[in-house]
Formats: C-alpha cells, sequence, structure tokens
C-alpha cells in the first residue's frame, strides 16, 4: 500500500479497500521506522489521526474529494495553525503558528490530512538540506549522499515512501533539484499560480510552492488543489485553475521541444548528459521533435540570481528580531545589543552571509551596480525565453548539473554550492513553471532528473508532457534499495 | 547681518479608512493595545499586504485638489531599519515615484496670498507606538496603529518664516479634512508635522544646513519649535559655529528643540521596490471616477460665496473654513429664502460667537442651519425685532426649541398693532410731562429717551420703527 | 571587489548581526568569494533594459476598505517572548 501513487490510494479510498485511518497510521509507522534519515521536523500523530478520521467521516457522507484522506507532508516552511512551523531555523524552533497558510487551508478543504512537517534548509536558503538548524537530510538513495535542496526534507519523505506525496517550495531550484536527486516528479508552478500566503518568504518575487510526487499525475492532482487566486496575496495571478489531470492524457504529435546548447556545456556530469539525452530520444519516439534554442545569458542566472534572492531575503528576514516572535537572546545590553545577538545566534552561517550580501547589495553606493543591474539582466533573461518558446512548446535540459553529491562536500564552499541550481535558477528569474521528472540512473545507481520548462501559466502542458513520458518508462516507480 | 529662514514641511495626514493600509484590521483610535493588529500588522512569518482601494482613492483626490499631477504607475518600496515600532524592519512606503508629483497650494498671510510648491504626497504606512513608561526598565510596544495610512505631503522649501510654515500647515490642514481624507484631529496624531529649517543670510543663493524637527503636533508648537530652531541656528553661526545636519525634537515644556540621540547613526534604508507590491496603477477612468466625487474647493468656494452672496472676504472665509460650515451656511440661506448677508451676519458672528465660546464645531452646533433660517424669516417678517432675535438665539443655543417655539413661550412677538404702540406712548407721555415740555422746548435729543421709555413699556417687542413713527407724531402735538 | 573586516562589521551591524573579530575574516572571505561570482554581470551590457522587479507586468489589485480582521491578541502573545499588559516588551528605547 506504501508504494502507490496518490492517485492508486485514492481509488483505494473510494473503494474502501482503506480507511484514511488506516492510511495515516501506515506512513506514520514509516515515518518512525525511518527517523535516521531526519524528513521530519514535526510529527503528531494525535493531530495527523484526528484529520485522517474527520476525513473518514467526510468520506463516509459521500463528500469525498480526489485527495479526501489522502496524508500529504507539508515543507516546514508552510504555517499551519497549531503546528510548529519552523521554516528549518533555530529563529523559529519554537514557534507554533498562530494561522493556516492558504497552501495548508486548502489541503485541509479538500479533506487531505497533514502528515508531518518537513526538514528544510534554514529559511529554504541551500541545495543540499545541510543549512537546517535540525541536522541534515539523507538521501534514501545513499545516506551518505544529501537529498538536495532547500525542500531535501519533503525529498527523501516521498523517495522513502514515509508519505505518498509533499510540498515543497522553489525560490531558484529547490523544489526540482530535491526532486532529480531523488527521483521525483517536482512542479515549481508559474509565478503568481501558488498563493505565498503563509508560505514563509525568502525571495519575494521569487518563491512559489509546489507539488513533490511520484508521478505528473499525482503532481497535477496536487497543484489542482494547491493553485488559484488568492486575494491575500498581491501578486497572486487571478485566473481559472485548469484541469490539470484531463490535460495529462494528450498526445504528444508535433510537440516541438526546445533543446538550450548552454545547458549541454562546460560542468554537466556525462551521466547526466547520458541520461537526460537518452529521454530527449524516447520524447522523439514519442512523436516530439526537437530544435536547438539559445538562451545567451543563462551562465548569468546565478551572479543576477545572488543578488536579488539575496537582496529581497536581507529584507525579508528583517522582522525576526526578537520581539513579537521566535527566538530572542538571553542576555543583552540594550536595544541594539539585543536585535544583534537574536540575529546573530538566531540564524544560521547560510542565512547570515546571503543577508550580509544583500545587505550590502541595496546599501547606499552599490544599490545601481548591483541590485538594479541585476534587474536588468533579470530582464534579459525573461526575454531569452520569450525568443526560444518562438520555436518550440517546452525547453528541456537537465535539472542539476551531477546527482546527489556526499553529505559536506560543498558546505564549506558556498560558491559551489550555488552552482548545483545553474539549470533551475533562470526559470525562476522568469517566472516560467519549470518541472523535475525521474529520468534514470548515475553509474552509482543515483537518480538524474529531467527538466522540462513550460511557457507562463503553461503547467496543463507540462504536465501532459511529463505524464506521457511516465506513460512509456518506469524510473519514476523505482524505490530506493531498503526502503521498498 | 539679515538673516532668512527657509522651511520646508513634510506633513503625515492619516487617511481615515476603516481599516489600514495593507491588512483588514481597524483603525480606530484609542482601542486597547495590540488589538487592532493583525497577523499582517505584527508581521508574523509568511504574511503579505494587500493595498487598501480606499487609500489610493484619497491619495487621488488630494493630487487633484492641489492641481498636481498623477503618477498613473506608481511603486511602493521598502525603507529598512530596524526599531521595535516598525514590525517588518521596513515601511512600506512611496520612494522613487510617488503617487502624486507636483502642486502647489495658495496660502494667505496678513492680507498677502503667495503660492508655496508642494514637491511631492506618496502613500506609505505608519508605525506603532512605544510606551516609555516604566515596564521593569523596558518598553511597551503597541502596534494598533502599525500599517493605518498615511499621505505625506513635501512642501518645496518654499516657506519663509515660522508664521508662513504655520499658514500652510494651517491650509492643509482645512484642505485635507474639506477633502474627507483626514480627520485632522492633531491631539490624536492624525496630522503631524515634521519641519526642514535652514537659515541662509539674505540675498545667498544658497541654502544653509538644514536640521529636520520631528513630530511637532500642533500649529502653536510648529510655531515656537521653528522660531526657536531659526533663533539656534543663527545664534551658532553668528558665534563663529556651524549648523549640524541633524533630527531634533521640540519639547514643549521647555520651549526648545533638542538632538535626538536615536538617530545619530547614519540612516542607510536600502530602498528598493516592494517584491510583495505590483506598481500601483490609477488610469484615467479611475482619475476621472475620483474627480467627479471632488467637492468644490474652500479657495473656490469662497469665492463664489463672494460673489454669488454678496459676502465680504472675512465673512466668505468664516463660511467655508470647513465643508460643514459651507453646506450650513448654504442651507440657511436657501431655508430662509432671505437676505443671504443677513444670514451670513447671524452666521458668522453670532452663531460662531456661542461656538467659540463653547469650543465647538459647527457639526456640534445645538442650533441646526434650518433653525437659523427660521429666525432670519420672523427678522424679515417683522415678528422679532434683531434685538429680540438675539435672545431668541440664545435660548435656542440653551435648547429651547426653534425660533417659533421660543417667541411663543416668550412671548416676544412684535407688537405692530398701531393701537397698542400708541396707548404705549400715551402712558409714557402722561409720565414724563417735564421732559414733555423740555422736548417741545428744542431739547429734541429727549428722542431717544421716549422710545427708551416706549420699548421698556412693551418690554421690547414694539416695532421700533412704527414706535419712531408715531412717538414723533405725539410729540409734536 | 573584495570586502575587508571593517566593511564586513559595517554591514553586519546594518543587518543586525553581531560578528565576532573571527567571523569578520571568515566572513570577509566568503562575502568576498561570492561578490567575484556577482561581478560577472558585468559581462553584460544592459545600457537601456528596463530593470524587471516582478515577473509578471499586471499592476497591483486593490482590496475594498473592510474590516475583516477579529482582535487575536492573545493568540499572537502566546509565542511572544515578553509582553505585559497586552504590550510587547523590549529593552528600553531611547530617542
Amino acid at each position: 500500500m506504501f508504494k502507490k501513487t496518490v492517485a492508486e490510494l485514492s481509488r483505494a479510498l473510494a473503494s474502501k479497500a482503506v480507511s484514511s485511518v488506516e492510511l495515516t497510521q501506515l506512513f506514520l509507522d514509516r515515518i518512525s521506522k525511518y527517523r535516521d534519515l531526519n524528513a521530519f521536523i514535526t510529527v503528531d500523530p494525535e493531530k495527523s489521526l484526528a484529520q485522517a478520521r474527520a476525513a473518514d467521516a467526510r468520506r463516509a457522507k459521500g463528500e469525498a474529494a480526489a485527495l479526501t484522506g489522502i496524508p500529504v507532508a507539508q515543507k516546514d516552511i508552510f504555517c499551519a495553525d497549531g503546528w510548529l512551523t519552523t521554516c528549518g531555523s533555530k529563529m523559529l524552533s519554537s514557534f507554533i503558528a498562530p494561522y493556516d497558510a492558504t497552501a495548508i487551508a486548502r489541503f485541509s478543504g479538500a479533506g487531505a490530512v497533514l502528515l508531518g512537517k518537513t526538514n528544510m534548509d534554514e529559511f529554504a536558503m541551500g541545495s543540499s538540506n545541510e543549512t537546517s538548524h535540525f541536522g541534515p537530510v539523507r538521501n534514501p538513495w545513499d545516506p551518505t549522499t544529501v537529498p538536495g535542496g532547500s525542500s531535501g526534507g519533503s525529498a527523501a519523505a516521498v523517495a522513502a515512501r514515509l508519505a505518498p506525496a509533499a510540498t515543497g517550495t522553489d525560490t531558484g531550484g529547490s523544489i526540482r533539484q530535491p526532486a532529480a536527486l531523488t527521483n521525483l516528479t517536482g512542479l515549481k508552478p508559474s509565478y503568481g499560480r501558488v498563493s505565498r500566503y503563509g508560505m514563509i518568504a525568502f525571495a519575494s518575487s521569487l518563491d512559489q510552492g509546489g507539488p513533490m510526487t511520484q508521478s505528473a499525475e499525482d503532481a497535477a492532482l496536487l497543484l489542482g488543489v494547491m493553485a488559484g487566486f488568492d486575494q491575500r496575496d498581491s501578486t497572486s495571478v487571478d485566473a481559472p485553475v485548469p484541469d490539470f489531470v484531463a490535460a495529462l492524457d494528450h498526445p504528444l504529435k508535433g510537440l516541438r521541444i526546445g533543446l538550450p546548447k548552454e545547458y549541454f556545456g562546460d560542468g554537466l556530469s556525462a551521466d547526466v548528459a547520458k541520461a537526460v539525452e537518452a529521454a530527449i530520444a524516447e520524447y522523439r519516439k514519442l512523436g516530439a521533435q526537437t530544435v536547438e534554442v539559445s538562451l545567451p545569458n543563462s551562465s548569468l542566472a546565478i551572479p543576477c540570481y545572488y543578488v536579488l534572492a539575496p537582496a529581497e531575503a536581507s529584507s525579508n528576514l528583517s522582522r525576526y528580531d526578537g520581539v513579537r516572535y521566535g527566538f530572542r537572546a538571553a542576555e543583552y545590553k540594550d536595544l541594539i545589543d539585543m536585535y544583534c545577538k537574536t540575529r546573530a545566534q538566531g540564524f544560521g552561517a547560510e542565512v547570515k552571509r546571503r543577508i550580509m550580501i544583500g545587505t550590502y547589495a541595496l546599501s547606499a553606493g552599490y544599490y545601481d551596480a548591483y541590485y538594479l543591474k541585476a534587474q536588468r539582466l533579470r530582464r534579459l533573461i525573461a526575454q531569452d525565453f520569450e525568443q526560444a518558446f518562438e520555436v518550440c512548446d517546452v525547453i528541456m535540459g537537465p535539472t542539476s548539473p551531477t546527482t546527489a553529491f556526499k553529505l559536506g562536500a560543498k558546505s564549506d564552499d558556498p560558491v559551489s554550492m550555488y552552482l548545483s541550481d545553474i539549470y533551475t535558477i533562470s526559470v525562476n528569474l522568469a517566472g516560467l513553471p519549470g518541472l523535475s521528472i525521474p529520468a534514470g540512473f548515475d553509474g552509482k545507481g543515483l537518480p538524474v532528473g529531467l527538466q522540462i520548462i513550460g511557457r507562463y501559466f503553461g503547467e496543463e502542458r507540462l504536465l501532459n508532457v511529463a505524464h506521457q513520458y511516465q506513460q512509456a518508462t518506469d524510473w519514476h516507480r523505482r524505490l530506493p534499495k531498503g526502503f521498498d | 547681518m539679515e538673516w532668512e529662514s527657509v522651511i520646508g514641511l513634510e506633513i503625515h495626514a492619516q487617511l481615515s479608512t476603516r481599516s489600514k493600509a495593507f491588512s483588514g484590521a481597524a483603525t480606530r483610535y484609542g482601542a486597547e493595545p495590540n488589538t487592532q493588529a493583525c497577523a499582517v500588522d505584527i508581521a508574523l512569518p509568511g504574511v503579505l499586504p494587500v493595498f487598501n482601494e480606499q487609500a489610493a482613492r484619497m491619495a487621488v483626490k488630494f493630487g487633484l485638489a492641489i492641481g498636481a499631477q498623477i503618477n498613473h504607475r506608481s511603486v511602493f518600496a521598502r525603507k529598512n531599519y530596524f526599531y521595535p515600532d516598525l514590525p517588518k524592519g521596513y515601511q512600506i512606503s512611496q520612494y522613487e515615484i510617488p503617487v502624486v508629483a507636483k502642486g502647489s497650494l495658495t496660502i494667505e498671510l496678513d492680507g498677502h496670498e503667495r503660492l508655496i510648491g508642494i514637491t511631492r504626497a506618496h502613500l506609505e504606512e505608519d508605525a506603532g507606538k512605544s510606551l516609555h513608561e516604566d515596564f521593569h526598565g523596558m518598553t511597551g510596544i503597541d502596534l494598533n496603529r502599525a500599517g493605518t495610512p498615511l499621505l505625506e505631503i513635501v512642501s518645496e522649501p518654499d516657506l519663509r518664516s515660522a508664521k508662513e510654515a504655520v499658514a500652510y500647515m494651517k491650509k492643509l490642514h482645512q484642505l485635507v479634512v474639506y477633502l474627507g481624507i483626514c480627520d485632522g484631529n492633531m491631539q490624536e496624531g492624525s496630522f503631524r508635522c515634521d519641519a526642514n529649517v535652514s537659515v541662509r543670510r539674505k540675498g545667498d543663493p544658497k541654502f544653509g544646513t538644514r536640521a529636520e524637527i520631528k513630530n511637532v503636533n500642533s500649529f502653536r508648537f510648529v510655531e515656537k519649535a521653528i522660531e526657536f530652531e531659526i533663533e539656534r541656528q543663527i545664534d551658532l553661526i553668528e558665534s563663529g559655529k556651524s549648523v549640524v545636519q541633524e533630527t531634533r525634537l521640540y519639547d514643549a515644556d521647555k520651549d526648545q528643540t533638542r538632538s535626538m540621540r536615536s538617530k545619530e547613526e547614519a540612516m542607510d534604508y536600502r530602498y528598493f521596490p516592494d517584491p510583495d507590491l505590483p506598481p500601483l496603477v490609477v488610469d484615467e477612468a479611475f482619475v476621472r471616477e475620483v474627480q467627479a466625487t471632488l467637492p468644490e474647493l474652500p479657495d473656490a468656494r469662497r469665492a463664489r460665496f463672494m460673489s454669488q452672496y454678496g459676502l465680504n472676504r472675512y465673512d466668505a472665509g468664516v463660511l467655508t473654513s470647513s465643508r460643514e460650515m459651507a453646506e450650513y451656511y448654504e442651507t440657511a440661506v436657501r431655508e430662509s429664502k432671505g437676505d443671504p448677508k443677513i444670514v451670513a451676519n447671524w452666521i458668522a458672528v453670532e452663531l460662531s460667537g456661542y461656538l467659540n465660546l463653547d469650543n465647538k464645531d459647527i457639526a456640534e452646533s445645538p442650533v441646526s442651519a434650518k433653525m437659523i433660517a427660521g429666525l432670519v424669516q420672523r427678522i424679515a417678517d417683522n415678528t422679532i425685532s434683531g434685538k429680540i432675535a438675539k435672545e431668541v438665539l440664545e435660548a435656542m443655543w440653551a435648547g429651547e426649541g426653534d425660533a417659533d417655539a421660543v417667541i411663543a413661550k416668550k412671548g416676544l412677538k412684535q407688537i405692530t398693532d398701531t393701537g397698542a404702540i400708541e396707548k404705549a406712548i400715551d402712558e409714557v407721555i402722561a409720565k414724563n410731562t417735564a421732559q414733555l415740555e423740555q422736548y417741545r422746548a428744542g431739547k429734541e435729543a429727549l428722542f431717544g429717551f421716549f422710545v427708551g421709555q416706549v420699548m421698556k413699556a412693551t418690554r421690547g417687542k414694539a416695532n421700533p420703527q412704527q414706535v419712531n413713527e408715531l412717538l414723533k407724531k405725539k410729540l409734536a402735538g | 571587489m573584495s570586502l575587508d573586516r571593517d566593511q564586513v562589521r559595517k554591514i553586519a551591524h546594518l543587518a543586525r548581526l553581531e560578528i565576532s573579530e573571527a567571523e569578520s575574516s571568515a566572513y570577509a572571505e566568503s562575502l568576498s568569494r561570492i561578490l567575484g561570482l556577482i561581478e560577472q554581470m558585468n559581462a553584460v551590457d544592459t545600457t537601456g533594459v528596463e530593470p524587471m522587479a516582478h515577473p509578471n507586468d499586471a499592476g497591483l489589485r486593490l482590496r475594498a476598505d473592510a474590516v475583516s480582521e477579529a482582535d487575536q491578541r492573545e493568540r499572537f502573545q502566546a509565542v511572544a517572548p515578553a509582553t505585559e499588559a497586552g504590550l510587547y516588551l523590549v529593552p528600553k528605547v531611547i530617542e
């Protein structure tokens, strides 16, 4: 039962083959059994089971929706009323959220069960899940490697089937890169598709929440719940939510796939390149055509991102001052000292680095050279995509330049860590939807992800393209040894 | 050495919306601490701002009223600094592109008019309040005010004296209250002023170094603070020292300004466009819609009162000092169908006297415009004399009813019956034969004496004109 | 461009982060490397390019002026480090 996708579990629940309480207990037991993965920060069986009982009651009344009774793990970046919500930080290590994020409210509205809060890089800043105050997460495919980040806990949880599905957030690749490193389907929706209300902000103009699942079909089911206009988020787009599941079955004949030459050059590991090329060959077999495109400014996406994201973060994280909630240093001389000590002790090294970079980039005398320059570059990067989409429907390439790397391999070298997101970051800068799907394994048996990038608000097509591949392949159904 | 002072004001007008600028919390003044500070106002992790349409409307209304250009795309920016009353660690404000661009306001001082430039007006959110009473050596923070919408109105450095500054401030105060975008309550902090003051030698084209006086909350204190600051700066320069650019606080008890310690550190606000808020778009249709709601403005109304009703400048000024006052007057004119100048006199002089005495606003007047109209009508139709009318007004003010009720109750109806007046005159003459003889002998000044006696005998109710005529005849014999 | 320890201290103070002497050297080194990465931006001429602040060009959507939030002081202050009489307490603010 634990190997089933959300779609399958939904049918099992509908046919009364299993109850939500049974399912929830099953996954709670697995979470407990595999706690060494450190995938979860908070599990609260009583709360989860109470929700499961409510879901079963709702089903008994005949009022069930597709996700009613399905346990879903939530990244600990989403505020959930009454739940510890830490964002992976000491700063919020005792913060019980007094309200629900819109995404959380929509899941509970659909009758889904909150299975637990997953581990993550502190304030979503990281690509390996090693910056978490609650310790690193291990990759179920090889516990000596990282699961990627920042949504590493969600990735490990679904990869090891401790949860049938999870949510993540993606500012520069934080859904897609861990999905790639753990053999999952991970979708970062278009900016404005999913409400950011209650999703603790890292970089407001880049952050998007999305599903991390076993299949594109599951991603379609979860996105259908998460997506949609929210009047509490001024950047949420007021557009109708299409039926993502209904769109999955379109044939791929005539699909034009753009292959950016910049995504297949230096820095890409041979194993990843091989798997990605094989996946593209499979698409040709399914009736798609490929065309070379160019994203000439893509090599500058990382520098651009490491100005804009830290700049926004430096301001977004100013609210953690020890006054109204969260950690406050035990001893201090005066107000300013209280601020400085609280923030020095409450934030980890990577968060502090980014706050300082962002503070510097916005400070008097440097704003034009850094911040404005990066914003101009951002437009060029977005325009590159617009031009590419004139000749293709989707863009494909690797999600990550390498498969999962060893724990500790890059944690002392921020710059090399930043380069893990080289193929994912430009998608956030342009606000486009991007998805990673399993596309085979490297020589060491570690998963490789194929990234598919779509037009703005083109999630239907993106999920359709992923689903058709998953109908023809079974990479996404493979489980790591020891968890099957 | 002749000195000239150069003053620019930054006025923060709290917009009188029901809810906050970026959240649905109430803005009511005086609530229990932190009971009107919602999740967005206290900046819980994950919350987001959504802007209040009414605040945008009010800003545009102000822009139109000062003849300013409205920016069709204005940008909310974050002003970053740490302070306990600033929950997010940044204030949402408008920096590079404000909603209201250059406009102007005409002020009047000692009979002279001057046009004062307004550089800009931008939307922003207010901070909370720090309460410095002692909580075991700690400061208490109340965030009820945090997020209340403000319009910051920045003048050009066009003001040249403390008196001009106050005249400008009063004019602006009148305007925002007139427009209904600010309640103008200065005690509650709805209308606050920061003053930038510098001095220079007369004729010097360059401005001197300025000091900013923060948060002065009454017209009188603004005048005193600026006057003190001008003197302080002149003294400094004349004694060979120089003015330091700094922020100062006005201490009303000592009547002086002092340097603010907490602002010593040079501020680097790191402004940047707020990524949570796309640009505020104000299109032509929106502007037209707001334009349609614009009331007749004080200056225009004053001019119209002078031409349409034949009022003098002073009365027209008093009667347009607030929208309520102007509407009161026009209602009274309409209802009385009488001479607008007489109506004006009864409101601008007589009623205003009572209002000032009891420190009441026209909106709180126990005598309604209709009641004033009724009073004027009774004078016009000779039911009462002007003198009796004052007595009637006094009773109306005391709540004894409208003019007719007071007249009836107190029996103040004027005597116009010739027979009755003649009878009274006859009695007076009979009682004062000595005076009659003197009068007839040529002491005509005694006429007044007889009028007085007749009025006294009729308790002031005899029609004065009739008394004059009849008395003249009778005395002549 | 590389940062020295003084600059790092200044930035840290602006961001209200206490850092020790030893940390300031380490941050000077790592931040300088990050700035080195960032300055690769200069490879592209962006003259005349309109800065892009938001992924879409839509205007701000406005909210009707209505009170929608009830008092939740008790719940909110349950997670506060220090409160009294409904106020958040902080070390004395001196003006």
